[in-house]
């Protein structure tokens, strides 16, 4: 009991920060049906702004969080001025293969920019542990699942309350008809690039601080990680990405806690198969029902 | 001087010539139909005017100013609103936020609240089902739905894009009503239609097209009594 409430917790962690990548993606996705692979990159710049910015300008922990969100939302505006836009009107599968360069280029212009080594995140925060009932919590944990999920209620009321979140719904739903009410469909696809860029940033800070160690190609798995995330929980919708993202969190510690840990990332792609195999919408997916 | 002036408007699909040099013109005030075949251009126009096509020559003038190289939000706030064909509802929102969806360039609260007024006394129905999601309305409600949101913005010149289509006859007789209402309160109507009855029944003018071209235009009920209009659109 004891052992499975402790994995539960080290799962929800780790599954706050999927969920705050895999946002990003579903978010991109909605809008302009691109599957963004250099988002998992973003959260590498997070990352490694939050290093930089906490090591040599002694930020502290929420001015490393706001100022990478912020430079991360910059980061994807820029991205999708210089790489998408140019081919928003070619056919899809270059919009994805361009999304696979830009995610080599930031890897390898990172590499060559700071070098390749791991290097340790530092300790913004010391670090504290609590034993509940048996169970070990650290406040870097409590901060993560804290900080996720603030960050997420925050999202949802973006987009379910604020004119530019209609916007994007508006968008994502029927490009034509949300031009014609007088939408400024670029605009629109920048500002769901800024937003899910600046989750992404969050995440690449948040990771910092759980692991401790950041490389420049830390954003590739997690990055494929958080895209089976979204698909599991319906690409294109916001809650199911939430959900999608604790869902690999939690499978991935069960993995390791039964020994399994060589295995981890084999049991996440297995469920990606078994999801596009009996589930291919995720699990919030809309069957999308037109009336003629 | 008329409202809006389209002179030798041509548009291109790829290497189609949809549209080949389309003069017309709308008067404030005016109901005027476009009538045609289904092909003849008559959306290609329509799409081109509010922008979101761009024209391969000719030009469009509005107000006295050339809008054909204006972007789609631009000839909103200018006041044109195209209630697009198929109506085209935003699915997995609610009424309310759809009518909300058309006053998006408005941010006078005051002015927005009198649109709402406006559109519930138009169409108590949309009223009723504020919260629903607009998907599950029926398809005569959602053509209410998108004629109330392209009327959310306050346009000076409607474009309605076949709003008859799909839909059960009383439903038809309906939306035709609600139009020559819209114009009673003074906003112009450019109407597609290819029920051609209907559409030059309520027109105060009328323009025939077909493959591209503007083949007629006269009165309402000249084009009604015209022999060859009636042997082509109006079932004989």
């Amino acid at each position: 009991m004891t052992t499975l409430l402790q994995q539960l917790i080290n799962g929800l962690s780790l599954g706050s920060i999927y969920a705050l990548l895999a946002l990003g993606y579903t978010m991109v996705y909605g809008i302009i049906k691109l599957i963004n692979f250099a988002h998992g990159d973003i959260y590498m710049l997070g990352a490694f702004w939050g290093y930089y910015t906490i090591n040599f300008w002694h930020f502290n922990f929420i001015f490393a969080l706001v100022s990478a969100m912020f430079v991360c939302a910059v980061a994807g505006v820029v991205i999708e001025y210089l790489a998408y836009r140019p081919l928003r009107h070619a056919p899809r599968i270059t919009a994805l293969i361009t999304a696979i360069g830009v995610s080599y280029f930031l890897e390898n212009i990172m590499s060559y920019l700071y070098g390749a080594d791991t290097r340790n995140f530092p300790q913004v925060i010391k670090q504290v542990n609590y034993t509940i009932f048996g169970v070990r919590i650290s406040n870097i944990q409590i901060l993560i699942l804290a900080t996720a999920c603030f960050l997420m209620i925050l999202l949802q009321l973006i987009i379910k309350k604020t004119k530019m979140g209609r916007a994007m719904r508006a968008v994502s739903v029927d490009a034509d008809a949300a031009e014609l009410v007088g939408i400024n469909i670029n605009r629109t696809i920048s500002f769901t690039f800024a937003l899910g860029s600046s989750m992404a940033g969050a995440a690449g800070v948040l990771i910092g601080l759980y692991y401790n160690s950041i490389d420049p190609l830390m954003g590739m798995t997690p990055g494929i990680k958080a895209f089976v995330a979204a698909v599991v929980g319906g690409i294109g919708s916001v809650p199911g990405a939430s959900l999608g993202g604790f869902l690999i969190g939690l499978l991935e510690t069960a993995v390791q806690s039964v020994g399994l840990s060589a295995y981890k990332d084999a049991a996440v792609y297995l469920v990606l198969i078994i999801i596009l195999l009996v589930l291919p919408a995720g699990i919030f997916g809309k069957n999308v029902k037109e009336k003629v | 001087m008329a409202m809006l002036e389209v002179k030798d408007l041509a548009v291109n699909y790829g290497v189609i010539n949809a549209v080949k040099g389309v003069s017309f013109e709308i008067n404030q005030g005016e109901i005027v139909s476009l009538i045609g075949a289904n092909g003849a251009g008559k959306t290609t126009i329509l799409k081109t005017i509010s922008g979101l096509l761009k024209p391969a020559s000719g030009t469009i003038t509005y107000e006295g100013q050339p809008i054909q190289k204006q972007k789609a939000p631009k000839i909103v706030a200018a006041g044109i609103s195209q209630v697009p064909e198929g109506r085209h509802i935003f699915p997995g929102m609610s009424v309310k936020e759809n009518l909300q969806m058309g006053a998006f360039l408005q941010s006078n609260r005051q002015s927005m609240t009198d649109s709402f007024e406006a559109v519930y006394q138009r169409f108590p129905v949309l009223k009723e089902r504020l919260d629903q999601d607009a998907a599950t309305l029926s398809g005569g409600e959602q053509q209410m739905l998108a004629m109330g949101r392209a009327l959310m913005s306050k346009p000076k010149l409607l474009l309605l894009d076949e709003p008859s289509m799909g839909l059960a006859p009383i439903f038809i007789n309906e939306i035709f009503d609600i139009v020559e209402a819209i114009k009673e309160q003074g906003t112009t109507v450019l109407l597609i239609e290819q029920n051609a009855k209907k559409a030059l029944a309520i027109a105060d003018r009328g323009y025939v097209l077909a493959s591209g071209e503007v083949k007629m235009s006269g009165t309402g009920a000249e084009l009604l009594a015209n022999q060859d209009v009636q042997k082509a659109y109006l079932g004989g």
